[in-house]
């Protein structure tokens, strides 16, 4: 079966094949016959929905597991996939998710664990109005979040809400790789009732294995995250490899508590919110004539202030699918600080933030 | 590159003298406009599942006429079928779904296999190329005399305002070779030969656009007259002669239709010095003198990609094009209203017409005199 497929999967994938099907590209065609065949596409059918919480008056959380095209070469625990649904049967939106499943290999099946979050037109599609045999559009697994091969004795996990699922799948994966060494587990929840993966945590913790589970509530007067907290659990910690995700409050602070150390690596799940220190200038939208005063906001949220409607995908400047090209002036990066004066240069709008003067073929 | 879609100006209000070619007020002219605008705002905010779904039918009906027709030459009595299934298919692709999809109609789906920038069609000239002389340069500038290369396409004589030549003679002959190679033509268009021999443009200008057209050309060749010839083994002439005749009825077919677009008698032209600061109400009254519709069955316009619509589509170029036929009954009323022309005949009619003109214009229009002696003239000339 596998010969058959690879030899099948090699021949659709051939320059003869896309001899034969350009302009259009043969994924054009296989996904009339049949929506799980793909050459070189990734598109994935939910095969299940679970409800992870469910707390009355608040965003539901699930986990949707994903059967991929033959085409899907598989993630690395921590890695992220753009994911795209076609809301009403019209407007494809696609937005990022992490996969909450250990490492996969190509073809195998994965999951994805979102809240549903209240403005967000995917996640809320998916865990209120999907069905299982939905088809979903997704990238590759991208993201350098990740896991080592090599993992060092001790790790330190530390997430806060949906954040959760880029260490879920690392931890769920050290226990598949029978991991030897110790892992400190440290998660911010709003209350237990909202704590994701509860019982799977629960029995971890239960079952020891060198694994520390520590579920806190600051709410509920649950320390919060500090030095003094963190070196009481993992005394010199800050030489322990980290992984760190969550809100940017969370990664503030532990950014705070690690002093630059080399040891952590973290990942936000939004962008942080630019300041306002540089907001001079005006902004010129050179396609619709639009011109607006310079915010200091990211060019995208600042294009829809002014009433245009940009392409945009996962707003956090991944996808690229929000490229525009700046005419003139200076944006900043506002994930990596980096500033760029370049004429007609192609920038991703949702994390280019204008200093002075801009213009934006929008 | 990015391309600019096509868009009336922002400038909302007119606010100079008109050339008697407008036979509307400056005040009228604007109302004109909002209520184009207006007809635009409530298609946009209507566009949903049914737009989406016609345009996946017409693409799954395209692509299983393209595979029926490639699949028949392998039984030798099939070929008419599978040359009309191919044709079929070719016409599709190049008209309701390849000329509307990058003019982004279908861009707010979402879908990377029907966006403007993604798409590429199965004709020789490169999406990219393309975009930019038909969606800027043709939709912006539609019908200025000088400056939208589709009056004439930098071969023939379209219109009195252009000077005539003993060149011109030949105008009925190139139009008939432009229409027999028409894929041919749209593909080479983009490189601006008369104005590089006008010395307006160097080649060095040219240099990308014509590696596209390599890339392009190579890849449609060797798939029409290479390898389905080929694959077909003891078949390749019969193939190839299929896949050949195939491209010719669809030139001849687009040819038509859009000659009957903006040429048939009656359509308007405009010069530089009156489209100057244009306002959004003259930009839309220019598109609709600019234009002229072909009436018939609904399969003709499906097959002419609504570009029997071609009003419509020059008033909104980027609202799905299935629209186009419920928009002109409300564009019809408006300039009911309004006083104003719309120009529309059956298919033969405007062909008829387009070939007069063709024929006409080959010759030195007669004397700037009233026009009631160049009208007489008409008469033998395209008998």
């Amino acid at each position: 079966m596998s010969i058959v497929a690879d030899a099948t999967t090699r021949v659709l994938r051939s320059r003869f094949a896309a001899a034969l099907a350009t302009p259009h590209g043969v994924d054009r065609y296989l996904e009339l016959v049949n929506p799980m065949w793909a050459a070189n596409e990734v598109r994935a059918r939910i095969v299940d929905i679970t409800r992870e919480v469910d707390v009355p008056g608040h965003p539901p959380v699930a986990t949707i597991t994903l059967q991929p095209t033959s085409t899907w070469r598989g993630h690395r625990a921590g890695q992220h996939v753009q994911l795209g649904v076609e809301v009403d049967g019209a407007r494809r939106t696609t937005r990022v998710f992490t996969v909450s499943s250990p490492d996969s290999k190509a073809g195998d099946r994965f999951t994805i664990t979102m809240r549903a979050n209240p403005d967000g037109v995917v996640s809320r599609y998916l865990v209120e109005r999907a069905t299982v045999g939905t088809m979903v559009h997704l990238s590759q697994a991208r993201g350098e979040f990740v896991l080592p091969d090599h993992v060092p004795d001790h790790v330190v996990f530390i997430s806060g809400g949906s954040g959760i699922t880029p260490v879920m799948s690392m931890l769920r994966s050290l226990q598949r790789r029978t991991h030897r060494g110790r892992v400190t587990f440290l998660h911010y929840a709003q209350s237990p009732d909202h704590q994701i993966f509860a019982a799977e945590l629960e029995e971890i913790r239960r079952s020891g294995y060198g694994i520390d589970v520590h579920l806190l509530h600051p709410e509920l007067g649950d320390p919060a995250l500090s030095p003094a907290y963190l070196e009481r659990l993992v005394p010199g910690y800050r030489d322990v490899p980290t992984w760190a995700c969550g809100p940017a409050p969370l990664i503030n602070a532990v950014h705070g508590a690690y002093d630059g150390s080399d040891a952590l690596r973290v990942e936000y799940f939004k962008p942080p919110a630019v300041g306002n220190g540089n907001a001079e200038g005006d902004i010129s939208f050179t396609r619709s004539g639009a011109t607006a005063a310079n915010s200091g906001a990211t060019l995208l949220e600042q294009a829809e202030a002014a009433g245009l409607n940009p392409t945009f995908g996962c707003r956090m400047g991944i996808c690229f699918s929000c490229t525009a090209t700046k005419l003139e002036g200076t944006v900043r990066n506002v994930l990596t600080g980096e500033t760029s004066s370049l004429p007609d240069e192609d920038i991703r709008i949702c994390v280019s933030s204008p200093e002075g003067d801009c213009a934006v073929e929008l | 590159m990015s391309i600019t879609i096509d868009k009336p100006p922002v400038k909302t209000r007119t606010d100079k003298e008109l050339s008697p070619k407008y036979t509307l007020t400056a005040e009228q002219l604007d109302a004109f406009g909002e209520e184009m605008d207006a007809i635009r705002q409530r298609i946009v905010a209507d566009l949903g599942e049914a737009d989406a779904s016609y345009i996946r039918k017409v693409v799954k009906y395209q692509r299983g006429f393209e595979v029926a027709g490639r699949v028949m030459f392998y039984v030798p009595p099939l070929w008419p079928a599978a040359v009309a299934a191919l044709s079929v298919s070719k016409i599709l692709d190049n008209m309701e779904i390849g000329h509307n999809v990058m003019h982004g109609q279908y861009d707010w789906m979402g879908d990377p296999g029907l966006n403007s920038r993604m798409f590429e069609w199965d004709t020789m000239a490169p999406s990219e190329n393309w975009k930019y002389g038909h969606n800027y340069m043709h939709h912006t500038y539609t019908n200025i005399v000088g400056k939208d290369r589709d009056v004439g396409y930098g071969i023939l004589r379209m219109d009195e305002e252009q000077e005539w030549r003993p060149y011109y003679l030949g105008n009925p002959l190139y139009a008939f070779l432009l229409m027999t190679f028409f894929e041919w033509g749209v593909a080479l268009h983009d490189l601006e030969v008369e104005e590089v021999v006008a010395g307006r443009r160097t080649w060095a200008e040219n240099r990308q656009i014509a590696a596209r057209i390599w890339r392009k050309v190579r890849k449609q060749v060797a798939k029409d007259y290479l390898v389905y010839p080929l694959l077909t083994g003891p078949f390749f002439v019969s193939t190839l002669a299929g896949n050949a005749v195939a491209n010719l009825i669809r030139n001849v077919w687009t040819f038509n239709i859009i000659f009957c677009g903006h040429f048939p008698a009656g359509v308007a032209t405009f010069t530089v010095e009156e489209t100057e600061d244009e306002s959004r109400g003259g930009w839309y009254y220019r598109q609709l003198l600019g234009s002229a519709n072909i009436t018939g069955s609904k399969l003709m316009h499906v097959m002419s990609g609504n570009l029997s619509h071609q009003i419509e589509h020059h008033l909104f170029p980027d609202i799905p094009a299935r629209r186009y036929p419920e928009i002109a009954v409300e564009v019809r009323e408006i300039c009911e209203r309004y006083g104003l022309q719309y120009n529309a005949g059956p298919l033969h009619q405007q062909l008829f017409s387009v070939a007069k003109k063709i024929f006409r214009l080959s010759l030195p229009t007669r004397s700037p005199r009233p026009a009631p002696e160049a009208t007489a003239a008409e008469t033998p000339l395209a008998a």
